[in-house]
C-alpha cells in the first residue's frame, strides 16, 4: 500500500483500493473482511492453546492438593506425585463413593453446583455459596501399606469481597485437622489475603473438627472459645470479615449440610 | 514527518510519557502495580499491543472508512488483547491468574487508542509500529518504577525474592501495607510526575487561571 496513489488505477483490486473508503459498498466490506481475519485469528490462537491451558489449570489444583497434604516442594514431579492420591467422588447426604455415575478424574464438583439436576438452592448458607453441589471430589492419600494417611475435602465460601476456594487436609481419623489452604480468592491484599500466609496456614495443623462428644466445634475467632485451644484457630488481624468468612465456610463443609456423613463413615473405618 | 525513528523511540520514555504527561493508563497502572514480576509482564504485554495494533492500523489507514474507524481500531486491539491473554494463559498461568481481568482491560487503555488514533491513523506502518514501541515502553517504565516500590516497601521482596525480611516471617521489617493497596499507586504516580516535572520544566502546564492580586476596596 502506497501513499502516493497512480493517477489511472487498473484492475479490479486497484480501482477497489483507489476507491473513496467512505462509500457505502466499501465501508461494509472493510467491516466485514477485518472481522472475519480478526476471528480466524483469535479462535486460531483459542483452539491451538486450550489443551496447554487445561494441563495448566488441572496442575495447578493439583499442586494444592500436593500443598494442602504437605507432600509439595518446589521440583516436585506434580503428577507423579498427584499419582498417589485417590479421587473419588462423594454423595454429601449419603457420604457414599459414587465413582460408578461420574469419573473422578474429571467430574467438575464446582461446575455442577449450578446445574440444577446436579445441586440444590441453600435455604441455609452461613458460607454464601446459593447452591451446593449434591457430589464433591474428594483426595484419599494411602500411605506404602495401604492404609489410609490423609483425605484431602474441597471448600469454599464468601469472605469479604470474593467467594474463596480451598481444600482441608484431615488426618486418617477424620478430625484432626492437618492443613487447610485456598487457592483463589480475591481478598484485601496484606488483610484477607493473609489466609495465604505460611504462619497463619501452620495454626490449623494438629486442631480437631469435633470434640468427644461429636459436637462440630472448630473455630476461627479473636478468643478463645470455650471448647479448648484444640478447636481454635486464631482470626487475621486486620481481617474480621475474611475470618467469619472462613469460619463459616469451614463449619458448613465440615457440618451435616457438608462431609459429616462422610467423616462418620470414614471414622467407622469403611473407606 | 520531522522526528527521526530515534526520536519516536526514545520521546515517550520521558519527555512525551503517556502516563506522566498525558496521564492515560492510569487504571491498569493503579491495579498491576503491586509486584514487580506483574508490572513487568503487563509492560510487555501493552507494549506488544501498542506496537503491532499502531502497525496494522497503519497498513490499512488508507482504506479504513471514517464512519467506522474507531470500530476497525477496536476490532485489531481487541484481536491482539485476545492473543496475549490466550499466550498468558498457556505459557505463564500463575502471572495471568494474577493479572485476571487487567490483560482484558488493555482492550480500553486510552494509550492504545491514543496512537492508533493520533499516529497511526496518519503515518506509514514502521514509523506507527516504532511510536507504538515507544509509548508501552513510557508506559511499561512507569509500571516498573511503581511496582519496584510498592513491592519493595509493601512487600519487602523484588521480583518475589526476599529483600527485607518481613515481621510476619520473623524478620525484622515492618511492612507498609498500605502500598499494596491501589490508593498507593496514584501517590507514587503523582510523585513521580513532580519528580518528572521539576527535572523538565518545561512539561509543566500553564495554569488555567492565575491567582491576582486585587486591591481591596
Amino acid at each position: 500500500m502506497s501513499d502516493t496513489q497512480s493517477p489511472e488505477p487498473k484492475g479490479a483490486i486497484a480501482k477497489f483500493l483507489a476507491a473513496s473508503p467512505d462509500s457505502v459498498g466499501k465501508t461494509i466490506f472493510i467491516a466485514v473482511a477485518v472481522c472475519l481475519v480478526a476471528s480466524m485469528v483469535v479462535s486460531a490462537a483459542a483452539v491451538s492453546l486450550r489443551p496447554v491451558q487445561e494441563a495448566n489449570a488441572l496442575k495447578d489444583k493439583q499442586i494444592n492438593v500436593l500443598q494442602v497434604a504437605g507432600v509439595y516442594e518446589p521440583g516436585t514431579d506434580v503428577s507423579e506425585a498427584f499419582a498417589a492420591f485417590e479421587p473419588h467422588v462423594v454423595e454429601l447426604s449419603t457420604g457414599e463413593f459414587v465413582d460408578d455415575q461420574f469419573d473422578p478424574a474429571t467430574f467438575d464438583d464446582l461446575a455442577a453446583a449450578s446445574d440444577p439436576e446436579l445441586s440444590v438452592a441453600l435455604d441455609d448458607d452461613p458460607a454464601g455459596i446459593g447452591r451446593k453441589a449434591l457430589y464433591r471430589v474428594v483426595y484419599l492419600l494411602r500411605d506404602d501399606s495401604g492404609a489410609l494417611d490423609k483425605v484431602i475435602l474441597p471448600l469454599h465460601g464468601y469472605g469479604l469481597w470474593s467467594t474463596l476456594y480451598g481444600f482441608i487436609a484431615l488426618e486418617n481419623n477424620g478430625n484432626d485437622i492437618y492443613g487447610l489452604q485456598f487457592y483463589q480468592h480475591g481478598e484485601t491484599p496484606g488483610l484477607g489475603a493473609e489466609v495465604d500466609n505460611p504462619r497463619w496456614k501452620a495454626l490449623w495443623n494438629g486442631k480437631k473438627l469435633r470434640d468427644d462428644a461429636g459436637d462440630l466445634q472448630i473455630t476461627v475467632s479473636k478468643s478463645q472459645p470455650a471448647a479448648g485451644p484444640d478447636f481454635y484457630v486464631d482470626a487475621l488481624a486486620g481481617a474480621t470479615l475474611t475470618s467469619v468468612g472462613v469460619d463459616n465456610l469451614v463449619k458448613f463443609w465440615m457440618g451435616d449440610a457438608g462431609f459429616a456423613p462422610f467423616l462418620a463413615k470414614l471414622q467407622a473405618g469403611e473407606f | 514527518m520531522s522526528q527521526t525513528k530515534r526520536e519516536m523511540l526514545v520521546d515517550p520514555l520521558v519527555d512525551n510519557n503517556p502516563i506522566t504527561l498525558q496521564v492515560l493508563g492510569i487504571c491498569s497502572a493503579l491495579a498491576v502495580t503491586s509486584s514487580l514480576q506483574v508490572s513487568f509482564v503487563m509492560a510487555l504485554a501493552v507494549t506488544f499491543v501498542t506496537s503491532f495494533s499502531s502497525f496494522f492500523i497503519s497498513c490499512l489507514r488508507n482504506q479504513i472508512p471514517g464512519s467506522i474507524r474507531i470500530i476497525v481500531q477496536m476490532v485489531i486491539i481487541a484481536s491482539l488483547v485476545i492473543l496475549v491473554d490466550q499466550v498468558l494463559k498457556a505459557y505463564a498461568f500463575e502471572i495471568s491468574k494474577t493479572l485476571s481481568v487487567f490483560v482484558g482491560l488493555i482492550i480500553t487503555n486510552c494509550i492504545v487508542m491514543g496512537r492508533a488514533e493520533a499516529f497511526a491513523m496518519k503515518n506509514p506502518p514502521v514509523a506507527s509500529f516504532i511510536d507504538g514501541l515507544g509509548n508501552g515502553m513510557g508506559y511499561g517504565l512507569i509500571l516498573l518504577l511503581v511496582g519496584f516500590i510498592r513491592e519493595l516497601f509493601g512487600n519487602g521482596s523484588l521480583f518475589g525474592v526476599t529483600i527485607l525480611e518481613t515481621v510476619n516471617n520473623g524478620g525484622w521489617y515492618v511492612p507498609n501495607g498500605m502500598l499494596l493497596l491501589p490508593p498507593s499507586a496514584f501517590f507514587i504516580i503523582g510523585l513521580i510526575i513532580w519528580a518528572f516535572r521539576t527535572w523538565k520544566p518545561n512539561q509543566v502546564e500553564e495554569r488555567e487561571y492565575k491567582i491576582q492580586q486585587v486591591e481591596a476596596h
